[in-house]
């Protein structure tokens, strides 16, 4: 079990409570992401993260796709599914349904759940199962040695777009709010800020996207080095604190403000433009994310943080309810009396 | 159904308020009747209902619904007409019945579609009301022309010309209803008539009229317009001097018990809830909406009552990973489609059968290929069950053989799934799914617990997901069980810790033991029973699925004629039954009627070099015993030469026209 709203849910006496480190969650397998992936950052701190919070490894389970990132799973001594390319939520639903105990999480990238498996990420989100899905981000597929993907920028040159790739990207984040998902937000795998994200986003109750900006290494590299290098990162993203303004710039003198047609502009403060002025961040104004999840770089500094969040009521335990109410309302399941329902007959010996 | 009691003793009568008739009464063994009319003419609920009337009276009954192939077909065109056939009988019926014996047509559209099916001298009742000018032109009659007025049907059949439009308005004349509503209550009027002309109770159709239109839709209006006519329909054929004699089919000897009639699709899904109660697991479906499977979703979705859940996937490839979920997470998951669907469950299915989860998929076949016929039956799946997946993917298939079978053959799934942690996948079909037959409840103390055994840790032992018990099954170790945390997945699996291994020996090992484990299955299922003569004969007739009625009762026909024919049936496609083989050897000929072009042939010749035939039909529609024993014939005779198969062809099957004329369909110079 896991914490949820600061209070502890156990099954077990305090006394027999053993507390995990995040080593306890490393499987033996070994770890074969190629050297300087940004999926080995993503790992570390969802190990810390499901130890901080008290996850159990029986209670915790990992879906995956295809793809690099998709071989998440075989590094958790958790329980675990390697699925099929695209279908992670879909697998991820019926073990939910199964067992809504269970800490369910998907481990995705942009073209395992944004290309074959788009239709399945909109509904797992609009149902609002209680998974939360990690999206690694890389804007390229690894794994078959770097075609480009659906995040992949126009013009983008590949083994498979040597002229430019002609497809509009999309927005991950865009298409997780336009799904009507419980909780978004975004990180970038070598920031000191993801571990905070991926707590959160375990704390969560309900349809989650976490979207990872990750670096591939071998055929990508250096795709967010505006949002990683030490001298572009601070003006390049603006960290997002619910109630707090919207301030960025390595020397916090930059901020996003609203103009008449609420379209967000860079300012800097001063000149007459105080802090007050800028747009507040609020978690649960949800055109406020939309318009955040389309701001991008150049441009814009991009958003880093929560963006988004509501409680709403789980699909899982709608599920169960509609079942207990309907077993409240007829009485305990009687096979017999199934069976033998409308309208019957007796032929006499 | 309903859900009132039905009358405690049924009579021959109808209900009492009801004047006892004065015709010459005759006595039937069975009968075969058919209601047709537009879509919109309530003809399925007619059928129903004369269903659940024979039923209850005692009669066996078999029924062939048939739906209009569009949805949105034009009024009065005959793409528009819906059907539906019973065969009621006083004996022991196994199929819809070959020859028409009345017919109900409700337009001139519904003529035009059926009346080539009634026997000679049989009985074609029309709504002369609606053969108007406009009407007979929907229907594609030439300009000028009523087959009403045609002497050339006057001799074949018995025609009855009555305006039950009209009359039917004339009933409800002082009802408050509007026109329409009026109208739409013709199809009681000719219910009431027929149930006249086949001395029927009517009181189980008022109470189900009163259930559900008086109480549950609260329209007592209606459901008053609708008895009211339902009655005139009955006076009618007592008072009108048309009908000279009226019929009765006594009930059926039958195994005493409770009855009810059921339906292959709801047979399907109480035999599901039966077998996640034997096995005290919660019962998940998941599935997407199609055409004929989509009522095991409606059916079982109406089951919260009883524990079970129910997702509405958003394509058919998630409700296929869904239930796979719902295994791995420690429920009893089942997915179900048709024919395009189980195309798009492949990818699912064969990752289900490389972790060893026990999922149930059922497949309600219809015409393929593509979208193909979707309200038409078909077998036509069995070779995409059996090998429609990359690579060696061994798994269990069974097919059910008539409506009330699907109960029994889904507690098989599940009893085989959960001991050898495999996917099953079950064949149905539309006219076993949407067909329906009297079942005997059986008693739920007879049905054997199901036995399911989940892995626990063992203090100072690895856990390996992949090591084998006696059945070579591997260990059902689910989430939130400590100390078995393990991953599976898509990638060949370490034979025995079910890591990932790239190993080639490994991988030559896994392949052997995932067929082996589905071999194995054979010693776990039982022998083949000979119908007719155990020690062999002339010809022997193998089938498999819902051909199962018109293949017995074509065989029980030819052996009362003194021909050595016999008949196995197939429930348990893969692993096939030990004993086949011997069986196959027996006979001097095998013939294997299906409806497509020879799968099941195909794999009978594969695996035992016999030298079988087949009959082999596309026609949308179930074979008719006709068919099969003109087949049985030219066998017998030795006619068919080197012909692999037989096709009926506008239900004559003759070696003369067994050929296509292939100029007939090319481009004419
Ligand atoms: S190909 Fe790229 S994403 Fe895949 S493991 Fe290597 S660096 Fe990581």
């Amino acid at each position: 079990m896991i914490q949820r709203d600061g209070i502890l849910e156990m099954t077990e006496t305090p006394t027999q409570l053993t507390v995990l480190k995040a080593r306890d969650f490393a499987s033996d397998q070994d770890v074969r992401w190629c050297p300087g992936c940004g999926d080995y950052a993503i790992l570390n701190q969802v190990r810390k993260v499901v130890a901080k919070i008290g996850a159990t490894k029986e209670n915790s389970v990992f879906v995956s796709g295809i793809g690099c990132s998709s071989r998440f799973p075989y590094y958790m001594d958790t329980y675990g599914m390697h699925s099929i390319h695209g279908r992670a939520p879909a697998f991820a639903s019926g073990i939910k349904m199964a067992n809504p105990e269970l800490d369910v999480w998907v481990i995705t990238g942009d073209g395992d759940s944004l290309s074959i498996g788009g239709n399945h990420l909109i509904h797992i989100l609009r149902r609002n199962f209680n998974v939360k899905i990690l999206m690694f981000n890389n804007r390229i597929y690894g794994l078959t040695k770097g075609q480009y993907s659906p995040t992949s920028e126009e013009g983008k040159r590949t083994k498979s777009s040597p002229m430019g790739a002609i497809d509009m990207p999309l927005s991950p984040l865009s298409v997780a709010l336009a799904a009507e998902s419980s909780f978004v937000a975004r990180a970038v795998d070598v920031d000191k800020n993801l571990g905070s994200v991926i707590e959160r986003v375990a704390m969560h109750e309900g349809s989650a996207l976490v979207e990872i900006y990750q670096d591939c290494n071998i055929f990508n590299h250096g795709a967010y080095s505006y949002a990683t290098d030490k001298d572009t990162k601070e003006d390049s993203v603006v960290r997002l604190e619910h109630g707090k303004p919207l301030i960025f710039g390595k020397d916090r003198d930059k901020g996003i403000w609203l103009d008449g047609n609420r379209k967000p502009r860079v300012v800097e403060l001063g000149h007459g433009i105080k802090e007050e002025d800028l747009l507040i961040h609020d978690e649960h104004d949800e055109s406020l994310a939309f318009l955040l999840s389309r701001m991008s770089h150049p441009e814009f500094p991009e958003p880093m943080g929560v963006f988004y969040q509501i409680k709403d009521k789980c699909y899982e335990d709608l599920l169960q309810e509609q079942v207990d109410s309907a077993i409240e309302a007829k009485g305990e399941p009687n096979l017999e009396a199934l069976l033998n329902a409308g309208e019957t007959f007796e032929v006499k010996a | 159904m309903a859900a009132s009691t039905p009358p405690s003793e049924v009579t021959t009568e109808p209900s009492s308020d009801v004047p006892i008739g004065s015709k010459p009464l005759q006595e039937l063994g069975s009968a075969v009747i058919r209601f047709a009319g537009d879509s919109g003419d309530g003809m399925q609920l007619a059928g129903t209902q004369f269903t659940d009337t024979s039923a209850l009276f005692g009669n066996d009954v078999a029924t062939l619904p048939d739906f209009p192939s569009e949805i949105r077909a034009p009024v009065g065109t005959v793409a528009g007409v819906s059907g539906f056939q019973i065969n009621f009988s006083a004996g022991d019926i196994h199929t819809p019945g070959d020859e028409v014996n009345a017919l109900i047509a409700m337009n001139p559209a519904a003529f035009k579609a059926h009346v080539a099916d009634v026997q000679a001298g049989g009985i074609v009742v029309v709504n002369e009301s609606e053969f108007t000018k406009v009407n007979l032109r929907k229907a594609g009659y030439p300009e000028g022309y009523n087959p009403l007025d045609d002497d050339e049907f006057d001799q074949k059949i018995r025609l009855y010309k009555v305006p039950i439009t009209r009359l039917n308005e004339e009933a409800l004349a002082d009802s408050e209803m509007n026109a329409k509503g009026i109208g739409r209550c013709r199809n009681m009027f000719a219910l009431g008539l027929i149930y006249w002309l086949y001395q029927r109770p009517l009181d189980a159709t008022i109470s189900y009229l009163e259930s559900y239109f008086g109480k549950k839709k609260k329209l007592p209006a209606v459901a008053e317009a609708n008895i009211k006519t339902l009655k005139a329909g009955y006076y009618f054929g007592e008072t009108t001097e048309m009908f000279t004699v009226k019929y009765h089919v006594a009930k059926a000897e039958v195994a005493p018990g409770v009855y009810r009639k059921i339906g292959g699709n709801e047979a399907m899904t109480l035999g599901l809830a039966a077998a996640a109660h034997l096995a005290k697991k919660t019962l998940i479906y998941c599935s997407y909406p199609i055409t004929p499977a989509t009522d095991v979703l409606h059916y079982l979705a109406a089951m919260r009552h009883f524990g079970i859940k129910t997702f509405q996937a958003e394509d058919e490839i998630a409700a296929m990973c869904s239930a796979i979920g719902v295994a791995f997470g420690g429920q009893l998951g089942v997915t179900g489609t048709s024919g395009p669907g189980l195309a798009l469950k492949a990818e699912g299915l064969n990752l289900a059968m490389m972790m060893e989860l026990p999922v149930i998929v059922i497949n309600v076949q219809r015409g393929g290929p593509s979208t193909g016929l979707p309200t038409k039956t078909e077998q036509s799946d069995l070779l995409q069950a059996m090998y429609g997946r990359n690579g060696d993917s061994p798994l269990v298939l069974l097919a059910a053989q008539s409506p009330s079978d699907c109960f029994n053959t889904a507690i098989e799934a599940v009893r085989i799934a959960l001991k050898y942690m495999v996917p099953v996948v079950i064949l149905s079909d539309g006219y076993i799914g949407n067909g329906a037959e009297p079942w005997r409840i059986p008693d739920v103390k007879d049905l054997k617990p199901i036995e399911v055994k989940h892995a626990q840790a063992v203090e100072g032992k690895e856990f390996q997901a992949y090591v084998r018990d006696e059945n070579l099954s591997r260990p059902w170790a689910i989430p939130g069980t400590p100390g078995l945390e393990h991953r599976l997945g898509g990638l060949e699996k370490d034979s025995l810790s079910g890591n990932v291994s790239y190993d080639d020996e490994n991988h030559q090992v896994m392949t052997d033991l995932r067929r082996l484990k589905v071999e194995k299955i054979a010693q776990d299922i039982p022998d083949l029973e000979i119908h007719g003569d155990p020690e062999g004969g002339d010809l022997l007739l193998v089938g498999w699925g819902g051909t199962y009625g018109s293949i017995l009762t074509a065989v029980d026909q030819a052996r009362a004629a003194d021909k050595s024919v016999s008949s196995i049936h197939l429930r348990h496609m893969n692993p096939l039954p030990s004993n086949l083989g011997s069986i196959l050897k027996k006979f001097k000929k095998v013939l294997v009627p299906e409806l497509n072009t020879g799968q099941f042939r195909m794999m009978l010749r594969d695996k035992f070099l016999v030298d079988a035939r087949g009959l082999n039909k596309v026609a949308g529609k179930p074979f008719l015993v006709n068919e099969i024993m003109q087949a049985i014939d030219l066998m017998l005779e030795d006619k068919i030469g080197d012909r692999q198969f037989l096709t009926p062809r506008l239900h004559k099957v003759e070696m003369e026209t067994q050929d296509l004329d292939l100029s007939n369909y090319m481009e004419q110079s």
